[in-house]
């Protein structure tokens, strides 16, 4: 076990390394220009030249790339174009609002997911599985923007029980003003977790209750929540161990869309700010932050297999 | 009617399908007293595993017992509900299927399955049940079973874990015990070990065993007494040396014309019944037999009756039906039987 994390570690560095040169040429490929950012009206194109020398924009994309790769392997991420800031520190800077968004999402999104899928399941094709495939249908296609915005009308414009935006307000620096802030976008990002976790639980649920323990189960008395809540919830654990690992990006880098419309001041908007200012220090940061983090989230993944499915663990 | 522990009567099973009800049982009447050993033979699709999975009320749909009655000590087990049905089903009557590889949870340790169970029926607490759990591994012969109960499923041979499925079905001390194929799963030195075991077991424990099987070998080894059942009814019932030495239906003496003779000479042909048995989508009027039957007469198209052929012996043919026919054609029935005996 140690082994095969020791070695599954070692194969991230060059893993990074390439993730990092694709999304270097991607940002130097895209149409636009940082310095534009800077340019007003009346600046001469002298000016202009020397603001594009300043930021080092001049050289070639290689010399670009190597610069930023030694400074990186110094442990520096280096410095956004437009404010001049130390990438690591802006995203450090806005990590526990966006891990704080992500987490109570995912987690709520978790538990519920597991007794609806079961259910689900369970009832296969009846009226409760119906609605609860329903429903998560709608979380899966419907856009999170919009729904974003419908209940943003609904709750902050049309009821006045919720803030629309933001994460505090102003002057007020209480837990509970953060959470009143925080129900909004929590409810739509775990709806839309929830969706396709829901639908993973169920079908794993259905496949489970056609395995012959299952019947010998009931052959031995258990009734059908004894089987459903002792003996397959463990086994539909194992997709939601997939999902979970795979969203351990995305509980940093947040949900882009949903603290864009609600103006959260997390990861996901600050890389919002820097794609439309073209600020490709901040972009690298944390597409490399990202990056490193899904694959730690698989490596977790594989390891707690082994603890959710003992045929695993015995295999290695 | 002294002594009977469990009475099926009429019992019709079907199972609805796109393409129609296929009626797997069809008036199947059966008894099983206190204590015997009785084996339940035919070959597959003869609707055996399905009137053992009746007999506990397991037929999901589309499956659903259409006819009939279960009697278990002297109680009707039709429409009971079904959380009295929790308090039988591996309690007074347990059940041990074919493939041990998938009787077990995977996830779960094999003392889980037994303390569960355990605990459940008998209401002992967590350590109580597990040191019962440890006790009746050793009983069915596993070794270290202080180790065993904290493995999982997959770290145990296909033997072993059929053994842990025995344990189980014992422990709770059953008045009935149905194993369904226990040996077909399983090599045949191990098959033997399990017959040894289920033998063992018998003399050690009152309950009465339904040893469901197609292997006629098998029935010979354990069982007292025989029913044979064919295209989802039963053709003959009787003690085994008159299922053996004496049978009086025709399927019964092809089946036994099949079996490999010991001692006869290595050279010599097995005859098989030709043929396959009944769709039962749209089973036939009479004699199920009949189209496969080397006997078979006009009257065959009308379902034959159940005839009293000896002491305890009944077979469902027309040729025991002495206003139908002499008695020469039983007689052809006893070549079948030489050298089955062991």
């Amino acid at each position: 076990m140690r082994q095969l994390i020791a070695k599954r570690l070692i194969q991230t560095i060059p893993l990074l390394f390439f993730v990092s040169i694709v999304c270097f040429a991607l940002i130097k490929a895209a149409p636009g220009d940082p310095v534009l950012s800077f340019v007003t009206p009346n600046m001469h194109a002298e000016d202009i030249e020397r603001v594009r020398a300043n930021l080092g924009l001049d050289k070639p994309a290689y010399v670009q790339y190597g610069l930023w790769l030694k400074e990186l392997l110094k442990g520096n991420l280096g410095y956004s174009l437009v404010n001049h800031q130390p990438v690591a520190a802006l995203i450090l800077e806005r990590l526990p609002a966006t891990a704080g968004l992500m987490g109570c999402a995912i987690l709520l999104a978790v538990i519920l997911a597991i007794p609806l899928g079961l259910i689900a399941g369970a009832f296969h094709n009846k009226w409760v599985d119906k609605l609860i495939t329903f429903l998560s249908y709608i979380g899966i296609s419907v856009p999170l923007f919009w729904l974003a915005i419908l209940l943003i009308y609904l709750f902050a414009i049309k009821l006045h029980w919720l803030p629309s935006m933001g994460m505090r307000t102003v002057g007020v620096n209480s837990a509970a003003d953060v959470i009143k802030h925080g129900i909004l976008p929590v409810s739509v990002l775990a709806f839309s977790f929830l969706s396709s976790y829901v639908r993973y639980v169920r079908s794993s649920t259905i496949g489970q209750l056609r395995e012959d323990y299952v019947q010998i189960q009931y052959a031995y008395g258990s009734s059908r929540w004894i089987v459903l809540f002792r003996h397959v919830l463990k086994h539909v654990l194992l997709p939601i161990i997939t999902l979970l690992g795979m969203s351990l990006a995305e509980l940093v880098t947040g949900a882009i869309v949903t603290e864009t419309v609600f103006s959260w001041p997390g990861i996901g908007s600050l890389g919002m700010t820097a794609v439309r200012g073209m600020d490709y220090p901040i972009i690298m940061g944390i597409t490399l932050f990202s990056a490193l983090l899904l694959i730690i989230g698989n490596l977790l993944a594989d390891v707690l297999y082994g603890f959710a499915d003992p045929r695993i663990k015995s295999s290695r | 009617m002294k002594n009977r522990l469990l009475e099926v009567e009429n019992l019709h099973v079907s199972f609805h399908t796109r393409e129609g009800e296929v009626q797997a049982v069809r008036g199947v009447s059966l008894h099983i007293d206190h204590g015997e050993t009785v084996g339940i033979v035919g070959e597959s699709g003869s609707g055996k595993s399905v009137t053992a999975k009746a007999i506990l009320s397991l037929i999901a749909p589309p499956g659903e017992i259409t006819h009939g009655d279960i009697r278990f000590a002297g109680e009707s087990l039709r429409g009971i509900p079904e959380r009295k049905w929790r308090t039988i089903r591996g309690n007074r009557i347990a059940m041990v299927f074919q493939d041990p590889m998938t009787s077990l949870n995977p996830v779960k340790r094999v003392g889980d399955h037994l303390t569960e169970v355990i605990r459940r029926h008998r209401g002992l607490g967590r350590r109580e049940a597990l040191a019962e759990a440890v006790e009746m591994l050793r009983l069915v012969g596993i070794p270290e079973p202080e180790l065993r109960v904290r493995q999982y499923p997959h770290e145990l041979s296909g033997g072993m874990r059929q053994r842990v499925m025995i344990a189980m079905a014992l422990s709770c001390r059953p008045e009935l015990l149905i194993a369904d194929e226990p040996t077909t799963a399983l090599d045949v030195t191990i098959q033997a070990q399990i017959l040894d075991l289920l033998k063992e077991l018998k003399a050690k424990t009152s309950a009465a065993i339904a040893l469901i099987t197609h292997d006629l070998g098998v029935v010979a080894q354990v069982c007292s007494r025989v029913i044979v059942m064919y295209g989802g009814m039963v053709m003959e019932e009787g003690p085994v040396e008159e299922i053996f030495y004496r049978p009086k239906h025709p399927y019964t003496q092809g089946l036994l014309r099949s079996l490999p003779k010991r001692g006869g000479s290595s050279r010599e042909r097995l005859s098989p019944i030709e043929g396959s048995p009944p769709d039962l989508r749209s089973a036939p009027k009479g004699c199920p037999f009949r189209d496969r039957c080397p006997h078979a007469m006009a009257k065959c198209g009308t379902m034959p009756p159940m005839v009293e052929v000896g002491e305890g012996h009944r077979a469902m043919c027309w040729l025991n039906d002495t206003d139908a026919q002499s008695d020469d054609h039983a007689g052809s029935g006893t070549e079948g039987g030489e050298g089955n005996g062991g």
